[in-house]
């Protein structure tokens, strides 16, 4: 055996045997696919707090959840609300997997999940108490709730889960990373893994922190803000909420006699250090984007700037995008043909839903597999995005269909792309490939294929 | 000198520890049911305390009343500081 | 000599520690057993429970750091960005000549650019008296002290690494834990050099009031040089720490081809949790044992491989219990034979951040042969019996060595390291 657990040769089976939803789409994955299907977006006017000074009006709120009703009494006040929406999703993914932690061995069971900005809400309270009232108002929660593992230490207590516990911070790619770690886990003597996402960052600081990178769209009508690959694109809408999917070794989930929603084919991940991120270069000007660092923010030694730059990195150099995908697919053992449908990242940004699309056009030719974006519905969740894309991959591999991005008009120049648009395709999909990238550079695929449960349990 | 009645702490559990279905703070054995039984954990009192000293101006030392095992127990230890404190 | 499979090794080690930047001046901090505790001087402690905290004393620029590298970074990333910086100087590697697919990055932190964040809520709430926090008043870079991937998105770029790249927040097994992905990435195959290790720079109000309330951090701000006292009968609670430690994680084979000094072999890790509490222990270190026992597994060891044992010892009343209790269950009567210790007595609880300075810690050790002592361990407490190495270092002849973690969320973290050049799991 290896450090880490791992046997060398290959990977055993993962998949998805249950799913618990919480997003602006509705509350369980039943409603979620409902909505999904039938186009009905979360977006609106933002009701957390009174968003009239805010360039930002719009975003994607989870309706109608109670914390009060959805999460134990005692952990209401001791945790933020992302936490909150973890907690609820994680009871229906166990639900939904048949799954009885209480019967299954302890150390066998692990959680993993991705934190964008950790109890954003939460903090934001007990820093005004703190700068209001002082220390001694900062409350004995805030120690518990505002970090980013407290959703992964509150799952794992709820349930008993005493295996290896892990939170991955990739920001809108760390969903992915989760699920793809939950793999791992699997192959280093677990056999049942929470994992997933949620986030809730939709209070003022939340907000007005998202606002610095220039990204989010300052539209005010809730059906023209958020529209990737769109001639009329103007930046992605942020939401709230996420998914958490019980992922077992296939052997479990047959030891158990439980039906799949999927399986985790593939999965890959690589960093783009052209995008935009910690330097904040200009997203608007494609030669300034592209431009070499400055040498300074480079290592003495790994100084590649001395190297003559490519006169525009982003046709001469190598996509990294496309790079992942390919490796993604690598590990899945597939071919760019067997590839039934894409869930792309669909940032909302012309820049970046361009370089999408090429890469798409690269790995699978123009028009080459069917792509969709049901995220317009939702809005970008953070660490939930990517996790609830997963979600709604698996739904789709499990009926059959291949849902559309609803709300699109014209589409973008450039984007040779089959973007899914108007009603979803019934072209029975066996696999599907999710992309997602994470603010500075994060960038993550993951494949999964169709299980053998073709209805979602009611 | 400011009251602490039972109400009181009860009404500061509430809004620390938070409240469940499964425990009823406004039954009769509410005093004397001990923190554990009612769902409190060691946090929870740690935020009680907390409260508890900003609202009444107390100083109550480390662990003080993490040794009271019921809320008739803290209220009692609590009148005493009261009483210090005015005396 | 290879067993079929990758193997990780530290190649180079990086640090930003209290008391001293750089790996030579933090070595000689612990092996001297001087305390880097003092009263807090980042910000005015008056008024706070706990005073004291463990600082570095670190200027950026004077670091190597551009003015607009120390503008954009909060503190954290500041520090990860220097450390990564001599790692890689250590190590020799030419990143230039690797191929960026094949370099990852693994970072932890527990609590991320706190320092960054607070300080900027705090003016675009205008003290705290604004709920909705005024925008205009924002800096550019304000997201990227929201979200805690920032620090590994700082290294990375440095490294040009275009491989799998993570920020593991576990709290404060995150150090750990974040190694231990490094290495997960090696032996399957998808990274041959991977930077590992983590940074905090939680020494800002908001994070010690966070402890404060729930009365973890000691009390004892009149001697704030004795205030860190793991496995000491007066111990009253941890003290706050700051800093970072980055490795270059290398595949054995590789290493080997290009003539790397090895400090050491990472042999086995493994996480538990005690799904109990999300900040207190169960007495009997049950699931802490349990992380020690399979990281030996791997490590095909038995209790009696290990040399030396570096401790959590956060030297709060319930974790050196809880750690001793541990020890005894997953090592038997070799947990009373080999020294135990806590370089947390010297250079504070630095959170998500110590766990890669306790590693970077057993490499030197593992170099030199030299345990580095607890400070401050002068009166005994009889719950916590074993040899903890009290006040002075001590040259001992070690071939491998076990760091454990523990930290809220009820995770529990071990991690076994050997000397270069012994086979995987045979005797030296």
């Amino acid at each position: 055996m290896s450090a880490s657990g791992i046997r060398p040769g290959r990977r055993g089976r993962s998949v998805v045997t249950g799913l618990g939803v919480v997003a602006p789409t509705g509350i369980g994955a039943a409603r979620h696919w409902e909505s999904v299907l039938s186009g009905k977006s979360g977006l609106g006017r933002i009701t957390r707090f009174d968003p009239t000074g805010y360039p930002v009006r719009v975003a994607g709120e989870v309706p109608g959840f109670r914390a009060a009703g959805q999460v134990p009494g005692r952990l209401v006040p001791q945790t933020d609300r992302y936490t909150h929406f973890a907690l609820a999703a994680a009871e229906d993914a166990l639900a939904d997997a048949a799954a009885d932690p209480a019967t299954l061995p302890e150390y066998e069971m692990a959680v993993v999940t991705a934190s964008s900005s950790g109890g954003t809400e939460f903090g934001q309270h007990e820093m005004e108490n703190l700068y209001q009232k002082g220390s001694s108002w900062v409350g004995a929660y805030q120690s518990i709730a505002w970090f980013y593992a407290a959703t992964t230490g509150q799952v794992s207590i709820r349930h008993g889960m005493r295996g290896p516990c892990g939170v991955i911070c990739g920001e809108q790619a760390g969903g992915l990373d989760a699920l793809g770690q939950s793999r791992r886990l699997l192959d280093t003597g677990s056999r049942l893994v929470l994992s997933g996402g949620t986030d809730a960052s939709l209070c003022p600081y939340g907000l007005v922190a998202q606002l610095s990178t220039g990204r989010l769209s300052t539209e005010d009508d809730p059906a023209r803000a958020y529209l990737p690959f769109d001639a009329a694109a103007s930046g992605f809408v942020p939401g709230e909420g996420g998914a958490i999917l019980v992922v077992e070794s296939a052997d479990a989930a047959h030891a158990r006699g439980v039906p799949a929603y999927g399986e985790l084919l593939g999965y890959a991940a690589g960093f783009d250090p052209t995008a935009d991120g910690a330097t904040r270069l200009p997203v608007t000007d494609d030669a300034a984007r592209s431009a070499p660092a400055p040498d300074a923010t480079r290592l003495p030694v790994a100084d590649r700037a001395a190297q003559p730059p490519a006169p525009s990195r982003t046709t001469a150099r190598r996509s990294v995008l496309v790079s992942v995908i390919r490796r993604a697919l690598a590990d899945a053992g597939l071919a760019p043909g067997d590839v039934d449908m894409v869930f792309a990242d669909a940032s909302g940004t012309p820049a970046e839903d361009l370089a999408e699309a090429r890469a798409l056009t690269e790995v699978f030719g123009p028009g080459g597999v069917p792509v969709t974006a049901p995220k317009t519905l939702t809005g970008r969740l953070y660490a939930g995005g990517a996790a609830l894309d997963v979600a709604t991959a698996l739904l789709a591999l499990s009926a059959g269909v291949v849902p559309h991005t609803a709300g699109l008009g014209r589409p973008a120049p450039g984007c040779e792309i089959d973007l899914v648009l108007d009603r979803p395709r019934q072209t029975d999909p066996r696999t599907a490939l999710v992309l997602a990238r994470g603010h500075g550079g994060f960038t993550s695929a993951l494949v999964v294929g169709a299980g053998d449960r073709n209805a979602l349990r009611r | 000198m400011p009251e602490f009645t039972l109400d009181d702490l009860r009404r500061i559990l509430r809004a620390s520890g938070g409240v469940d279905e499964q425990t009823d703070l406004d039954g009769e054995h509410f005093a004397d049911t001990s923190f554990a039984d009612l769902g409190y954990d060691s946090l929870a009192l740690l935020e009680l305390v907390n409260r508890i000293e900003r609202e009444y101006d107390l100083q109550i030392p480390d662990g003080d009343l993490a040794h009271t095992q019921t809320p008739r127990e803290a209220l009692t230890y609590v009148h005493a500081r009261l009483t210090e404190a005015r005396v | 000599m290879t067993s079929g499979h990758r193997r990780a090794v530290i190649t180079g080690v990086g640090a930003v520690a209290p008391g001293g930047i750089g790996r030579d001046a933090y070595w000689d901090l612990l092996t001297a057993g001087r305390t880097a505790t003092r009263r807090i001087s980042l910000f005015d402690p008056a008024g706070f429970r706990s005073q004291v905290a463990a600082e570095c004393d670190f200027d950026p620029l004077a670091a190597g750091l551009t003015p607009q590298e120390a503008r954009r970074m909060d503190r954290a990333g500041q520090f990860a960005v220097v450390a990564a910086r001599e790692a890689v100087a250590d190590s020799g590697i030419e990143l230039p000549g690797t191929d960026p697919e094949r370099v990852g990055v693994s970072i932890g932190s527990a609590v991320g650019c706190t320092m960054g964040l607070e300080e900027e809520y705090a003016v675009l709430s205008d003290g705290g008296r604004d709920w909705l926090v005024d925008h205009s008043y924002g800096v550019p870079h304000l997201y990227g002290y929201m979200v805690p991937s920032t620090l590994a998105v700082e290294v990375a770029r440095q490294a040009g690494a275009e491989g799998p790249v993570a920020l593991i927040s576990t709290g404060c097994t995150s150090g750990l834990d974040a190694i231990g992905h490094g290495v997960q990435l090696i032996e399957e195959g998808t990274a041959d050099i991977v930077l590992a290790g983590a940074t905090d720079a939680p020494l800002s109000p908001i994070t010690s009031a966070c402890f404060d309330a729930i009365k973890a951090t000691t009390a004892n701000n009149d001697d704030p040089r004795h205030a860190s006292r793991p496995f000491d009968g007066r111990r009253d609670g941890f003290v706050l720490g700051e800093g970072s430690a980055v490795m270059v994680l290398e595949e054995l084979e590789s290493a080997r081809r290009r003539g790397a000094t090895v400090y050491a072999e990472i042999l086995g890790f493994a996480g538990r949790s005690n799904a109990f509490h999300m900040t207190g222990l169960k007495p009997d270190g049950r699931e802490m044992a349990e992380a020690v026992r399979v990281a030996l597994d791997r490590a095909r060891l038995d209790p009696e491989g290990i040399d030396y044992i570096n401790a959590h010892g956060s030297g709060t009343k319930q974790n050196d219990r809880h750690e001793t209790a541990a020890f005894k269950r997953s090592l038997g009567q070799r947990a009373h034979e080999v020294p135990v210790s806590s370089i947390k007595s010297m250079i504070g609880h630095s959170l998500g951040a110590i766990g890669s300075l306790e590693i970077a810690a057993c490499a030197l050790a593992l170099r030199h042969q030299v345990v580095p002592p607890t400070a401050n361990l002068s009166t005994p407490d009889p719950e916590c019996d074993l040899d903890y190495v009290p006040v002075t270092a001590r040259e001992h002849r070690m071939d491998r060595v076990l760091s454990v973690g523990s930290g809220f969320g009820g995770f529990q973290t071990a991690m076994v390291l050997g000397r270069p050049g012994l086979a995987h799991g045979e005797a030296a």
